[in-house]
């Protein structure tokens, strides 16, 4: 039995789960919009400006949803200021200490991006067009902007997952990647929520979103190789799932989420929005569940020593 | 400075009176029930079960039957916080709210913690938990209070048989050894020490004396830090950001070759 199951639940639940998804959206879709900014062409910019718009929201809320998981809120600047000394609070070595940074940093990244997206879209709103944020629209500025986003959007969508890994948690300790599991998930569900964003808006240039339907073809058989590599790994602990978040992991993350999407994508070329919108639907979907079966399977593990057993 | 103080606990005269449960309670003003609630095992006379936020100390009853219940016998344990001289929650602790005091033993600061509950998923014995009345994380303290005006812990000063022992912990791991050497002596030959040396955790300042495996009390044979994952998983994670980076250049590339090869009406020059 691994040393793992002896330790006790911090019940994160549904809030965590929920910060889980949407912060690694917000990463994913901050690269994927940094990329085509850097790298694309101008018909994508109505595609650069939604997925900063989604990161910037998602930055926000990610902020909301971890200050009401604390059983003190009022007290979320702890992590920031160690708050009997007034002195700034920081572990390298812990990733949520890290995390508490990295968040504030990329809401930083994600607002500024936003601003600039917003100065393009309303040309007839005079504060945005003012002098500070004409600079930030600039050549080097927004490329900045764009670079360092991406690295804490990067990090925004892996670091959960080694939060998980740096426990003494069941399934979640045992094995180291479960980080590159949210990480690859975040890009896929990053860029699934640009193509629903896209179709829901009507903003999205076929061309732009043709790149994104290849890109998140290819993250999704990156995952599914990340996820059977993470389930073997586990070595034994992976009968954790013998019951039914394993049935779950199997239909809902598995079947759902990665299979069933590349399949319907399978022959067709994007002109076919539907089916991009289709399958983007069932990876967002997938990419939740996955987030549901890591945290509470291994949530309802505990060995408590005291009862009646055998002899 | 203080010597390094903490408990041993020798299981083999535990009666499982509880008595040190109550003297702990009682001290640290812990309420009896979470919120009125009143929760019973079913399947044990234990039916506090766990260590958690409102049970600093547990008396862990392991009650072993044959299926025919002729054969049968109670191993009592007294459980507590370890105070490990390498703290996996104190390692993890965000916000600094666990420190560790002049007795070598370690402590919440109740006013600090804003309940993230990292250490709860950190602890390997899975003794902290959230006290609903602070709603923040808390476990056993040692008596820190009483330690600091030369007073012994409420738990061992109450426990009758003398199973839980405070004192320096050099002077605790000498009375251990002996009395290993004399359950040996009388044909008990399973007694252990579990925690008394630095095999892991760099040692524990609760230390215990077992008659059987580590897992049959519930305890985890060789608990270890967290950040044993850290640098792996983080490098395995970086990895997987420079391929997904990668994924995206090649792909724009490849739009931008088959643009040139075969240029799209909806392209823009």
């Amino acid at each position: 039995m691994s040393d793992t199951f002896f330790t006790g639940s911090p019940h994160w639940a549904w809030w965590i789960i929920l910060y889980f998804f949407i912060g690694g959206i917000a990463g994913g879709a901050f690269f994927l919009s940094a990329l085509l900014h850097l790298f694309g062409r101008p018909v994508d910019r109505p595609l650069v400006r939604l997925g900063y718009y989604s990161a910037f929201v998602g930055v926000i809320l990610s902020g909301f949803l971890l200050t009401i998981d604390l059983d003190r809120p009022l007290r979320f600047w702890h992590m920031l200021i160690e708050s009997n000394t007034g002195r700034p609070m920081f572990k390298a070595w812990v990733p949520m200490s890290v995390g508490s940074w990295g968040l504030l940093l990329f809401g930083l990244f994600a607002f500024l991006a936003a601003l600039t997206a917003l100065s393009e879209d309303r040309p007839d709103v005079k504060w945005l067009q003012s002098a500070p944020v004409r600079a930030l629209r600039g050549r080097g500025a927004a490329a900045t902007i764009a670079v360092l986003g991406s690295l804490f959007g990067f990090f925004l969508a892996g670091y959960t997952g080694v939060l998980l890994a740096v426990t003494n948690r069941p399934i979640w300790a045992d094995s180291t990647l479960l980080g590159l599991l949210f990480l690859v998930s975040a890009a896929s569900t990053g860029a699934a929520t640009l193509i629903l964003l896209a179709a829901w808006r009507r903003a999205g240039h076929p061309a732009s979103l043709d790149w994104l339907g290849w890109f998140d073809r290819r993250v999704l058989v990156l995952e599914l190789l990340v996820l059977i590599a993470f389930l073997i790994t586990l070595g034994s602990v992976a009968r954790a799932f013998l019951n039914w978040w394993g049935v779950l992991l199997l239909v809902g993350v598995v079947g759902i989420g990665i299979v069933v999407p590349l399949l319907m994508e399978r022959g067709h070329k994007v002109r076919a929005p539907r089916h991009l919108v289709r399958s983007a639907a069932l990876v967002l979907l997938g990419g939740f569940l996955l987030r549901v079966v890591v945290l509470l399977s291994s949530n309802q593990i505990h060995v408590l020593g005291s009862g009646v057993t055998g002899r | 400075m203080p010597e390094p103080m903490g408990f041993y606990t020798d299981t083999t005269v535990c009666i499982g009176c509880k008595a040190c449960e109550v003297a702990c309670k009682e001290w640290n003003q812990l309420p009896a029930t979470g919120g009125g609630r009143h929760e019973m095992s079913g399947d044990s006379y234990d039916n506090t079960q766990r260590l958690d936020g409102i049970h600093w100390r547990h008396v862990k009853f392991v009650e072993q039957f044959s299926e025919d219940r002729n054969d049968g016998r109670w191993l009592m344990m007294s459980d507590v916080c370890k105070h490990c001289v390498r703290a996996p929650c104190l390692e993890v602790c965000p916000t600094g709210a666990i420190i560790r005091t002049e007795f070598d033993t370690v402590v919440i600061q109740s006013d600090a913690c804003n309940g993230c509950r990292l250490c709860i998923a950190a602890c390997p014995f899975g003794v902290i938990d959230i006290n609903p009345a602070s709603d923040t994380a808390q476990k056993c303290t040692l008596c820190y209070d009483r330690l600091q005006v030369g007073m012994e812990p409420a738990c061992s000063q109450a426990c009758p048989t003398d199973s839980i022992r405070f004192g320096t912990i050099r002077e605790l791991k000498q009375q251990a050894e002996t009395r290993v050497r004399q359950l040996h002596q009388l044909g008990e030959r399973r007694a252990r020490l579990y925690g008394a040396d630095q095999k892991f955790l760099g040692g524990l300042n609760s230390f215990y004396l077992l008659v059987d495996e580590p897992e049959t009390y519930g305890l985890p044979r060789s608990p270890r830090m967290p950040t044993r994952n850290l640098l792996p998983s983080a490098l395995l994670s970086t990895a997987g950001a420079v391929v997904i980076a990668l994924l995206g250049l090649v792909g724009l590339r490849k739009r931008l070759m088959d643009d040139r090869a075969e240029p799209r009406e909806d392209a823009d020059v």
